[in-house]
């Protein structure tokens, strides 16, 4: 065991010397494509590297209370010992609620902009309603929706399918327009029905926007089973969790749920980027420079 | 004007006011019909109708009746009254508009490091931007309950909430603004030998500005949304979260709704308005409109 606050020191000069490090790491000029990835992603995890050490550091050299800031260590040790609590806590809240919320609103917001888009009127009236609604904070309906649907899941699956269908309505309908004059007219002079125009011209062009809003939603989607999970649950999910063991002063194991839920916000994120790569070739943002 | 925007615009909220009018009814019947049968009547649908317009703990309350209710804690109460929805609602705004300011402020100031420091900008933007793929909200009632522990309560905590929330969208918005302007823009300041702080101010960031107000649209909206959400652990002393949690413990659904109507009020004044200033001050530097 070193000695507190030598820790505090190492990990102030750990900082410094990775500090130094990615200021030399950045000047490398290189054309291999390999190693420009490689630097790529070795400078930010370097940097975040120090933050830990610098967090870990400084907990426990200056003994900071457990209650107040949890070290790393220990939040990593509580997050090995528990991970059947934290597994069940992903289960009911992500498996269960975010998923089927997910897949419903953003299912029910594409069909409704597709129907919106075959009229000017409904769309002129539909887009200021929906944008407007987009900004506003949905998620004051989760006690609305815990009284209606009871404790368990579907009323979390009720809040998530509300956050995310106007986003998805208002982001598909705009990309519904994203194709050009030209392509349309070029679609009638192939004598093209409204329905084979859409499919083969109008949803590809509208790929981007509605990728867009497929990854909004998955951050949009976790925030609201959470956050509707403190108006009411059953004792399992991860926003349980997180309001029981604050109130209990628990604060490791607040930050394990939480770092759960970073991980599980940041893979849907990244599984959806990827799909929309293969599915978005064709856009100059996907293009091989 | 009449027949492109407002009359789409009015069809639309109409449609929204029938469909809550039916599922009020919907909804509310089957407890009239209940008591009706515990008194051991018949109950027609014509005598149904009126009384679930009525109730005084509806499921879905009718819209006049949380209209009524908006009206007797809005128009009808002292603003010092812990009754007023009024004297709630400026509870929650003081805390958002602070930490949205507090956010944009030091949103900028980040944007401003990464644009000028290589190591800043390589190793902090991956960080910055996963961060927008994590529930963050979801840390909001550990920040609440750790300040409380060392003494701060009130305002700043929820202030702090809106601040990280708020903080993010800004810092990556200012970042695309400041890189904006052409190379060259920047090529002819270098020309001019312009120093680093000149080509800042005299071109980078008039370039930013329109990036400014769109992400400050995105920021206020979520500083709302944190700071209702940091109202939910104190125990709902005040504010609109606390009227929503407050109004879920004892099922008073028609205060919940008018809370909600509320906050969504707030919510779209604030963005309006910022759209507003936007628009004049884009306006003022000679964007075409």
């Amino acid at each position: 065991m070193i000695r507190e606050p030598l820790l505090l020191f190492a990990s102030v000069a750990f900082w410094l010397v990775a500090w130094f490090v990615n200021t030399r790491l950045v000047r490398i000029e290189t054309r291999d494509r390999m190693a420009a990835t490689a630097i790529n992603l070795a400078i930010p995890l370097l940097f975040g590297a120090a933050l830990l050490a610098l967090w870990e550091g400084v907990t426990r050299g200056l003994g900071v209370p457990n209650v107040i800031l949890p070290p790393p260590s220990m939040i990593w040790e509580r997050i090995t010992s528990s991970v059947p609590m934290l597994w069940a806590d992903f289960r009911q809240t992500y498996l269960k609620a975010v998923i089927s919320g997910y897949v419903m609103g953003c299912g029910l917001g594409f069909l409704a902009a597709i129907l919106v888009d075959r009229s000017p009127f409904w769309k002129a009236g539909v887009m200021p309603v929906g944008n407007l609604v987009s900004a506003l904070p949905i998620i004051g309906i989760a006690p609305i929706m815990v009284m209606w649907f009871g404790f368990d899941w579907p009323s979390k699956a009720a809040v998530v399918v509300v956050m995310t269908f106007f986003p998805m309505l208002v982001n598909t309908v705009a990309g519904l327009n994203a194709s050009g004059q030209m392509e349309r007219d070029l679609m009638r002079t192939y004598a093209a029905t409204p329905g084979q125009a859409l499919v083969k011209l109008r949803l590809p062009a509208a790929m981007p926007f509605i990728f867009n809003a497929l990854k909004i939603n998955s951050t949009l989607a976790l925030i609201g089973a959470i956050v509707a999970e403190f108006f009411g649950t059953p004792i399992v999910g991860m926003g349980f969790r997180i309001s029981a063991e604050v109130g209990r002063l628990n604060v490791d194991m607040v930050w394990a749920t939480i770092f759960v839920a970073a991980l599980a916000g940041s893979l849907s994120y990244g599984l959806i980027a990827l799909v929309e790569r293969s599915v978005t070739f064709w856009h100059p943002s996907n293009r091989r420079q | 004007m009449l027949m492109t925007r407002i009359l789409p615009i009015a069809s639309v909220i109409a449609i929204i006011l029938t469909v809550w009018y039916g599922a009020a009814v919907v909804l509310n019947a089957p407890f009239e019909r209940a008591a009706a049968e515990r008194a051991g009547a018949e109950i027609s649908f014509a005598e149904v109708l009126p009384k679930t317009m009525s109730q005084e703990r509806p499921v879905l309350p009718a819209p006049h009746q949380v209209a009524a209710e908006i009206n007797k804690t809005v128009f009808q109460m002292k603003v010092t009254s812990k009754r007023s929805l009024v004297h709630h609602a400026w509870v929650t705004l003081s805390a958002t508009l602070i930490g949205f300011v507090m956010g944009t402020v030091l949103g900028i100031v980040l944007a401003i490091g990464i644009v000028h420091s290589r190591v800043l900008d390589r190793s902090m933007m991956p960080w910055i931007i996963t961060s927008q793929t994590i529930p963050i909200l979801a840390i909001a009632p550990m920040i609440i309950v750790v300040l409380a522990s060392v003494g701060m309560t009130g305002l700043m905590p929820k202030a702090l909430i809106s601040t990280y929330l708020s903080f993010f969208p800004v810092a990556v918005g200012m970042v695309k603004g400041l890189r904006s302007p052409e190379v060259m823009h920047l090529d002819l300041m270098k020309t001019f030998n312009a120093s680093t702080t000149q080509t800042l101010w005299k071109l980078r960031w008039p370039a930013s500005v329109p990036f400014l107000f769109t992400s400050m649209k995105v920021a206020i909206a979520s500083a709302l949304v944190g700071a209702i959400v940091g109202e939910l652990p104190t125990g709902a002393v005040a504010g609109l979260g606390a009227r929503l949690l407050a109004g879920s413990y004892y099922g008073q659904t028609v205060q919940i709704w008018s809370a909600l109507i509320v906050a969504a009020v707030c919510a779209g004044v604030l963005v309006t308005a910022i759209g507003l200033v936007g628009d004049l001050v884009n306006r003022r530097m000679g964007a075409r409109a």
